[in-house]
């Protein structure tokens, strides 16, 4: 098996495997490319169906490409869409022109992901984080426990053995499952161009500028960049020297960012 | 990687080999494994200028000198006490292949850690401190290594520019640990003498140690056969489910651990001893295939009915795997209750899972100094090694480890707490 075949089979695995062990899984879903792919790696594992909803935390400040292509291939896949947004904060008036990105992160975020899983009483979900984004992402594992608040703990992850998860845990606890997490990002450019996934344009340069990550519109940069095409995108990065989420200010407010946010909650 | 761009394409699955190799780097802490991790990304100009330059401005702040170990060790936790909490996996790269480096944790609180880091690799670097020699956890990794059947043992003789370089300190360590890991029957593909802090022989040879003439670290990591061969045994297939959404059909689904698995075979499932024909192995947005081989997770569908559940195991009768009730295997026990004689278990065997009780425990072993510990054989502590009998409430596909290593290993779960790794010896 080459290498993207190695990892596919890996991920739907993973998927099939919390589809047996969950009562009521979803997958998040950001239509950015790494949980695009995991959509896709779904309907592989169920041979076209994705047998659980498919959900969007819904900051309200994403960039319209996006809502576009929401709307467009929760159709056209047939997806169960739930969009979840936290209305107290909105109405609140939490946003990037009164809030620093940390705040906003957590609120539109973390907070309103807990409120989804409070209703909807999901106890397995799947998040499309890779290792290679962050340090503390590197230390995740692929069923990873979060307790009732939402509180990670990384001293004490349960083993991981030959593919033997940790499937039961007590009430309260929802467990992240992360069927990337050994993806890089050029493995997941590589297996977009391999299975012709539909991507947002942003992603690809106009004006000389890209998209290499997708957030919130105001805190989000795009880099320099020529590639318009998924060719010259594997290219570009094959050499590149930045950092993925370099673009993303909420990573670099001020230090140990992503494992204060990621200690609350945050994905 | 031509001529792809559009549909998916089968060209692509069978040219590229599967080319990245699993590495993981063990022994006791503060003997210089995240150090080593660090040097072999910056030599191997694996490291992001960004995150060189995030990590250097931390040292500033924190008034520390510059160390390569802040560079896996991402947790404020770990940058402050420093010692690594968690397993960091970390991708480099020589002209050969991709190396995926697993740092695990050196200190015993975190063993558990290192035995899940460990356990996934294809390759482990054993570190040992030229200046303090074998201490606990040295002798304790290198038996769970060989438990978790890790062929190619790599041991590495750090911290040599402490020790002036000393040729009779190096050929006492390799003295001392050969003898040990004589006792574990392993044998370690090489011992090399480094400095993971000065950077002698971990890419680059240099001139502090003229009288070894052995490999570097990176000449031997790159000899190393990377090819697997579980796709030469036999097909053991474990369902892991079977699936009937909207269409008649039902897809029997789940990994191949081992072998090989063709349209038109049939099929043994047991322990039901159910049969059928494979009529296709199915997959969406893809051709259909005529074969499929270990690692790959597939589904198929079969002629006629065929009514079986997840954890029956797929294998052809010509080669049949053993199927019963109990049998003997090595385990590590990674509880904070014991195990004890008597008591009941979940055991997992590939998509298995089954009560079963420890009728037995043959021999208990402390895993650093393997001196028996136990003389009335009715606990195994953690941190320990233990032969056990196991006894199960129904029957149980197997293989011995040293036959089928996929289905000849499980895990033990008490409490819901995935709690002891095992081998099996024998029926």
């Amino acid at each position: 098996m080459d290498h993207l075949s190695a990892l596919e089979s890996q991920s739907i695995f993973i998927i099939r495997e919390a589809y047996k062990k969950f009562k009521k899984p979803a997958m998040l879903w950001s239509m950015g490319k790494d949980s695009c792919v995991n959509v896709w790696l779904a309907r592989k594992a169920f041979f076209g169906k994705v047998p659980f909803p498919v959900v969007h935390i819904d900051t309200t400040f994403k960039f319209p490409e996006m809502y576009a292509y929401r709307e467009h291939f929760a159709k056209e896949w047939g997806l169960k869409l739930i969009v979840g947004v936290n209305q107290a904060a909105k109405d609140r008036g939490v946003s990037y022109a009164n809030n620093d990105a940390v705040t906003v992160c957590h609120e539109m975020k973390t907070v309103a992901l807990q409120q989804m899983i409070e209703k909807e009483k999901w106890d397995g979900l799947f998040v499309g984080i890779r290792r290679d984004e962050d340090g503390t992402r590197a230390k995740e594992k692929y069923f990873s426990p979060r307790n009732i608040d939402f509180e990670w703990n990384y001293k004490d992850q349960p083993p991981e053995l030959w593919n033997q998860f940790q499937s039961d845990y007590d009430p309260g606890t929802h467990v992240r499952i992360h069927p990337l997490l050994e993806w890089t990002e050029v493995d997941v450019w590589n297996y977009v161009k391999r299975e012709n996934i539909p991507l947002v344009d942003l992603y690809f340069a106009k004006n000389g500028k890209r998209y290499r990550t997708l957030g919130c519109q105001p805190i989000t940069k795009p880099v320099e960049s020529n590639a318009d095409t998924i060719d010259k995108v594997i290219e570009e990065l094959k050499n590149t020297k930045i950092s993925e989420r370099v673009g993303r200010d909420q990573d670099h407010s001020q230090r140990y960012a992503m494992q204060k946010l990621r200690a609350k909650g945050y994905m | 990687m031509s001529g792809i761009n559009g549909n998916a394409s089968d060209a692509l699955r069978t040219v590229t080999p599967a080319s990245e190799l699993r590495i993981v780097f063990v022994g006791h802490v503060d003997h210089g494994k995240s150090t080593l991790v660090g040097r072999l990304l910056h030599e191997t100009d694996s490291i992001l200028p960004q995150k060189l330059e995030y990590v250097k401005q931390i040292c500033v702040d924190r008034g520390v000198k510059f160390e390569y170990a802040f560079l896996l060790d991402a947790l404020e936790e770990e940058q402050d006490q420093g010692i690594t909490i968690d397993v960091s996996q970390v991708l480099f790269k020589t002209k050969k292949r991709t190396y995926r480096v697993i740092d695990a944790p050196g200190h015993k609180e975190f063993l558990k850690n290192m035995i899940s880091g460990a356990s996934s690799a294809d390759a482990a670097l054993l570190l040992i401190d030229a200046k303090e020699g074998l201490r606990e956890q040295s002798k304790r990794h290198a038996t769970i290594l060989s438990l978790l059947g890790i062929k190619n043992i790599i041991v590495i003789v750090n911290k040599m520019d402490l020790m002036g370089y000393s040729q009779e300190n190096f050929n006492k360590l390799v003295s001392d640990y050969t003898n040990y890991l004589k006792t574990l029957k392993v044998t370690p593909k090489a011992f090399i003498p480094i400095s993971a802090y000065v950077g002698d022989n971990v890419v680059m040879r240099t001139s502090q140690m003229p009288w070894y003439s052995g490999p570097t670290l990176i000449e031997i990591l790159d000899s190393i056969d990377s090819h697997k061969d579980a796709a030469t045994r036999a097909l053991r297939f474990p369902l892991q489910d079977v699936y009937r959404f909207d269409s008649e059909k039902r897809y029997f689904s789940g990994r191949i651990e081992s072998g090989r698995l063709k349209k038109g075979d049939e099929i043994l499932f047991l322990p039901s001893k159910k049969t059928a024909v494979v009529s296709a192995i199915e997959r969406w947005n893809a051709p259909e295939p005529l074969e499929a081989e270990a690692g790959e997770s597939i589904g198929i569908t079969v002629e006629d009915q065929l009514f079986v559940e997840r954890g029956e195991v797929g294998v052809h009768a010509s080669a049949k795997p053993l199927v019963g009730k109990h049998f003997r295997a090595n385990i590590f026990w990674m509880g904070e209750e014991h195990l004890a004689k008597g008591k009941t278990y979940q055991i997992k065997l590939t998509t298995q899972e089954i009560e079963c009780k420890v009728k037995n425990v043959v021999r208990v072993i402390n895993s650093s100094t393997l001196d028996e510990v136990s003389k009335d054989h009715h606990e195994v502590a953690k941190n320990e090694v233990a032969e056990l009998e196991l006894e199960f409430k129904k029957d149980i596909v197997f293989d011995p480890f040293n036959e089928i290593q996929e289905t000849g290993r499980f895990v033990l779960v008490d409490n819901k707490r995935v709690s002891g790794g095992g081998i099996i010896l024998q029926a």
